[in-house]
């Protein structure tokens, strides 16, 4: 019932939120405060009550299932395992300080404002823990509108036109899957006389390889746009670049995240002869992805773009390491979504910083700040330090251990995206040069953090020095489904090697002996 | 036990750098600097006690370790947080402490009057903190996060001073020249792992030999890597051209980080992964080739250089050019040793190069100083004493015991030959020219800029100190024809191998003499120019070949035109014109063509009855048309 609760309250939290700024300006600004803290604390106590995941013999740690349309096969069925967990760890800590840097930002429509922020959580904690792939596509759109909104009312100047965009591919690329999801629906329902939405039976169909390849590509489609790997990438620059500062912060730290979570949790295990056969390419793409978006993120002036670009070139790591298939790779991977999420988060709020400051983005007018704000000066070193990847933060852990696991995988690929960890010390070198140091440019007083904006940034770096120093945490409740996943690509039987009780809530017969699969 | 304490020698530098940054804007500057050198002193006294307690109770093991916890753990891919020290690593934590506590002491007097003083120590304790992590890792991933580290420490002190582009320039140079170097290590790190399984030393150096041929193409190619890590680190070609510019840094960031530590960090990874190497006669060739380019090219842009830190970073890249002839030779414990003796002379040269600076108003032009002999007598000595080991003055300076020894096997080694003595012995006369060349005009001469004042006791204590240390230190190792006495090899050999001999048909003290005529014949050299008759250096200004040529060398030997013109121009160019990205105006050509569409078929949808009745005719005569041609 947890799991329920958590996008209940958060959508309940958005309703309230929306009334009450009917009145009151500050009132839903607290409301959501509490509500996203709420569901952070219920998730962490869940997950150190549940510690260490992978010493637990079953995969789910909870499940919640109840009919939904039943004449279709329709259920509304949540489950949670260690990745989805990570995920909504993540989604609820980066939730909090969404609503913390809107605090002074945003001050029109302040109740509507909070009720698309909590519903696009509300979205993302029902992606992340969907195991309907009806009701999985549901969640996929509750996400996508709200944020819709973030970006097209608070937007910058040209938001209509960034709004527009992000919704168009979106939604484009999400019709695919929803194709894709009805084609495996009738074909498992051919085969077996069952017509049902549910991943933990459709896992394992007999697919005709040519239209599994063809499925394969409509839910990888959907999801490398949203990731976005090259050339699905061009609608993340306009919507950075556009969107409000907790908006560039949810897209880069969590709805990029939901692509990847969608690879790894339905990609691969649906169709896993197609992903096979497709990883040259997907790995091909990635390494692209490294060294275009790197290219691209050193000619950038708008400081939002450029880190919109970085982002690129980051997930093209996840892209190059999932498609490894080993346990290196994959704990790679999972470190990057969550190391990513806290060091381009921690560049956007930064930026977002710097315009409620010096009202641009352009770094061109920026320069010599460091001399005013020594303590966003060191922060921004840090996280630009981050994103090249120095040892001792965590996204130095994550693209190590995908650099090292791919290497078995491809060797050549890996090397050409072990360069591009060049480029990124040439962009993120020249993101602290034309903001920080140099002679100042503008000669206006300007503040340095506030003690918000210090919680903010403080939280952040101790995550990405945590992360860094002693990653054990993730790694370990990560474990389970790398080592399926491994299992699945090793060519080994799956159901053999996963022991262990069922789970109590559980009635059905497709979470038994603590599998991933239902037969 | 003492030896427990290990992990307090980086954690006290750290502990530094953490109280400095979150607090130092707080702290008055004593206390700023009582805290940075204090934790380096510390460092430096647990160092000692742990050493003295090694020679006298040396481990049944040969090393020390400590472990602090598992870094990560992913299958059979463990790192740990591991120290360890073995004599190795104590010779480069000792010089790491204990020169790196000098150069902070005297820092707290040279950056007395910066603004941003706890910034200065915050990053200075880091650096040593992270150089510390580097040579006391147990296994290669800890190592490569001190190898970051000091990269990044470098960069942040290169650009200390920040509000002048040129600096911040400097620093970018450095960080991401040596990072080039980095990624090969790194990709160096994947094949390691690949072939052993393992990134953790001692297991690496052990099962090398079993799993490997000699000269097997793989471990080629590890070597290969790892010394491509080491040669952006250690400022070799091809890598060089960062150092000279990185002297942009205050002068005890250039003594400690660009000379006497973290340069040498490519020497450390050699010595400490020499089995791979030896495992590899091409590799090792290699190392040895690309040291003998480099010291000469280093040497011969010495030379031409006004700036007196930029003649210092020359010289540090010609002397780390011998260190790595000597790892080629097979020549480990030399290269070691020379390790040594350079940091504490070069130290000693740039700290009081740096009090010369500070007293001349920030003078950085050797031509403009001049006759600082009296005034600025206990500079003069001390520079003199660093200069004399520098320049390899035979019998009293340490630095002619280290460097005889590396030419002596230049020529007597398995892997020496006449070639790369020849070299090494040319570079021993170019050295001995640009130091006197330093002297005399700095301190001889006329006096062409007033001192302001003379440097206090925290900056002229550490200069005796070093300049103790570059007289004596080379005592502990004498040639095997006088003396005899091999104190420092001794000490090494448990992890690091004999030199294997070739050619030692003739006797050592010929190269002895020899050498000592490359030393003094390079010190008349510049006598004769510099002193003795300044118009042969008024008629080479006339030819046009020699302003060619000086201008050549004082450029670097051209590299830095060459890498903008290769690399630097066309990626910003291709960048640049790229900035919009092609691949959205793909889509943007999509979008236009909808709205195009979209505009000429609404033309149609005028209003006008005309136009609707003419349609309706057009459509039927077309359909009636197909259907009777059908």
């Amino acid at each position: 019932m947890i799991l329920v609760w958590l996008i209940g309250i958060l959508m309940g939290g958005g309703l309230l939120a929306l009334i009450s700024g009917q009145r009151n300006k500050t009132l839903p600004r607290w409301i959501s405060l509490y509500t996203v803290s709420a569901g952070f604390l219920a998730i962490i106590s869940f997950w150190i009550d549940h510690y260490p995941i992978s010493s637990i013999s079953n995969a789910w740690l909870i499940e919640y299932k109840a009919d939904w349309i039943p004449a279709f096969g329709i259920t509304f069925h949540l489950a949670v395992d260690g990745l989805s967990l990570l995920l909504l760890a993540l989604t609820f800590f980066l939730g909090i300080l969404a609503v913390l840097c809107s605090w002074t930002d945003v001050k029109e429509r302040v109740g509507f404002y909070h009720f698309n922020l909590l519903w696009i959580l509300a979205g993302i904690c029902g992606v992340f823990m969907a195991m309907d792939l009806f009701l999985f596509y549901f969640f996929w759109e509750v996400m996508l509108i709200p944020m819709y909104f973030l970006i097209g009312i608070w937007g910058s100047e040209n938001r209509v036109y960034a709004a527009y965009k992000f919704f168009i591919f979106t939604q484009a690329s999400g019709l695919l899957m929803l194709l894709a999801i009805l084609g495996l629906y009738f074909i498992h329902g051919n085969n077996t006389g069952n017509y049902t939405f549910n991943y933990l039976e459709l896992i394992g169909t007999a697919i005709p390889q040519g239209i599994q390849n063809w499925l394969m590509l409509g839910f990888m489609i959907a999801f490398v746009v949203k990731l976005p790997i090259v050339p699905f990438h061009s609608w993340l620059p306009d919507a950075h670049g556009e969107a409000p500062t907790a908006g560039s912060l949810i897209l880069a730290g969590l709805l990029l995240k939901t692509g990847a979570y969608g690879i790894l949790r339905f990609v691969l295990p649906l169709f896993p002869e197609a992903s096979a056969n497709f990883a040259p390419v997907a790995m091909f793409l990635g390494v692209t992805g490294i060294i275009y978006g790197a290219i691209m993120a050193f000619s950038q002036t708008d400081l939002k773009r450029l880190i919109a670009y970085t982002s690129v070139s980051h997930m093209g790591f996840v892209m190059l390491g999932i498609f490894s298939f080993n346990a290196l790779a994959l704990q790679g991977v999972i470190m990057q979504l969550v190391t990513h999420a806290v060091s381009t988060g921690a560049l956007f709020i930064m930026a977002g910083m710097l315009k409620e400051r010096l009202h641009t983005r352009d770094i061109n007018q920026m320069g010599g700040l460091w001399s005013q704000m020594p303590r966003m000066g060191a922060v921004g070193m840090l996280f630009a330090m981050a994103s090249l990847g120095l040892p001792g933060l965590g996204s130095f852990i994550a693209e190590f251990l995908i650099l090292l696991g791919a290497f078995r995988a491809s060797p050549l690929l890996t090397i050409i995206a072990t360069l591009g960890l060049v480029f990124s010390a040439v962009y993120s070198l020249r993101i602290v040069q034309k903001v920080f140091l140099g002679p100042v440019k503008k000669d206006l007083p300007v503040l340095d953090l506030a003690w918000r904006e210090m919680f903010i940034m403080a939280s952040l770096t101790i995550s990405i020095i945590w992360l860094g120093m002693y990653p054990q945490p993730v790694i370990n409740t990560a474990k389970p489904m790398v080592k399926y996943i491994e299992q699945i690509f090793s060519g080994e039987n799956t159901s053999q090697s996963h022991t262990g009780k069922s789970i109590p809530t559980s009635q059905q017969n497709n979470i038994k002996d603590g599998t991933y699969v239902s037969k | 036990m003492i030896n427990n304490l290990l992990w307090l020698i980086p954690a006290l530098p750290l502990m530094g750098f953490l109280v400095l940054s979150l607090a130092g804007k707080s702290l008055s500057k004593s206390a700023i600097a009582f805290i940075g050198a204090g934790s380096i002193c510390l460092s430096a006294i647990i160092t000692i006690l742990i050493g003295i307690n090694f020679l006298n109770h040396p481990p049944a093991e040969g090393f020390i370790s400590q472990t602090l916890w598992t870094w990560i753990e992913v299958g059979n891919f463990k790192p740990e947080i591991t120290f360890l020290i073995d004599p190795l690593s104590l010779v480069f934590v000792f010089v790491i402490t204990f020169i790196g506590a000098l150069i902070h002491i005297y820092s707290a007097g040279f950056m007395a009057g910066d603004k941003d003083y706890s910034r200065f120590f915050a990053c200075m304790n880091l650096f040593v903190f992270s150089m510390l992590v580097l040579v006391l890792a147990n296994n290669l991933l800890l190592l490569y996060l001190g190898w970051e580290g000091v990269g990044l420490c470098s960069y942040l002190l290169i650009g200390f001073w920040y509000e002048n582009p040129q600096n911040g320039y400097a620093a970018r140079k450095a960080f991401i020249m040596t990072r080039i170097g980095d990624t090969a290590m790194a990709i160096g790190l994947f094949m390691i792992f690949s072939q052993f399984g393992s990134l953790l030393i001692p297991e690496i150096l052990a099962k090398a030999p079993q799993l490997f041929q000699q000269g097997d193409s793989i471990i080629t190619i590890i070597a290969l890597l790892l010394l491509a890590g080491g040669l952006g680190k250690s400022a070799q070609l091809p890598l060089q051209n960062w150092l000279p510019d990185a002297m942009a840094g205050p002068s005890p960031v250039s003594a400690l980080i660009h000379a006497a530590t973290m340069v040498t960090a490519g020497v450390y990874l050699i010595a400490r992964m020499h089995v791979i190497f030896e495992l590899s006669p091409i590799a090792q060739m290699i190392v040895a080739i690309i040291g003998a380019a480099t010291l000469l090219i280093a040497g011969f842009s010495a030379i031409t250089q006004y700036d007196i830190k930029r003649v210092l970073a020359y010289s540090t890249i010609s002397q780390i050019g011998y260190m790595f002839l000597a790892l080629g030779l097979g020549a480990w414990t030399s290269a070691i040793f020379h390790f040594m003796i350079h940091a504490f002379f070069k130290a000693l040269l740039f700290l009081a190069a740096g009090a010369i600076i500070e007293s001349l108003h920030h003078e950085h032009n050797m031509f403009k100083m001049g006759g600082l002999k009296n005034k600025m007598p206990l500079i003069f000595w001390t520079f003199l004493i660093g200069s004399a080991s520098l320049a390899a003055l035979p019998l009293v300076s340490a630095g002619f015991y280290s460097k005889d020894a590396i030419l002596w096997y230049a020529w007597s080694s398995e892997k020496g030959n006449v070639f790369l003595w020849t070299i090494a012995l040319l570079g021993a006369f170019i050295t001995a020219a640009y130091t006197c060349r330093m002297m005399i005009v700095t301190f001889w001469g006329s006096s062409k800029t007033e001192i302001s004042h003379l440097p206090g006791k925290l900056m002229t204590i550490p200069l005796l100190v070093l300049a103790f240390f570059s007289v004596l230190a080379g005592f502990i190792e004498l040639p095997h024809n006088f003396g005899h006495l091999t104190l420092f090899s001794d000490f090494l050999n448990p992890v690091l191998p004999e030199t294997r001999m070739g050619n030692e048909s003739q006797p050592e003290w010929i190269f002895q003499l020899l050498a000592a005529a490359a030393t003094f014949g390079g010190i008349y050299i510049s006598y004769l120019f510099y002193f003795k008759k300044p118009a042969l250096i008024a008629n080479l200004k006339q030819s046009s070949w020699a302003i060619g040529l000086y201008q050549f060398l004082f450029s670097g030997w051209g590299f830095d035109l060459l890498y903008n013109a290769l690399f630097v121009i066309p990626i910003t160019y291709i960048s640049n014109i790229n900035k919009n990205d092609v691949v959205d105006q793909l889509y943007k050509g999509i979008s236009f063509i909808s709205f195009k569409l979209n505009k000429s078929l609404s033309y149609t949808q005028s209003g006008s009855l005309r136009w609707y009745a003419m349609g309706l005719l057009l459509g039927a005569i077309i359909i009636l048309t197909i259907q009777i041609l059908l």
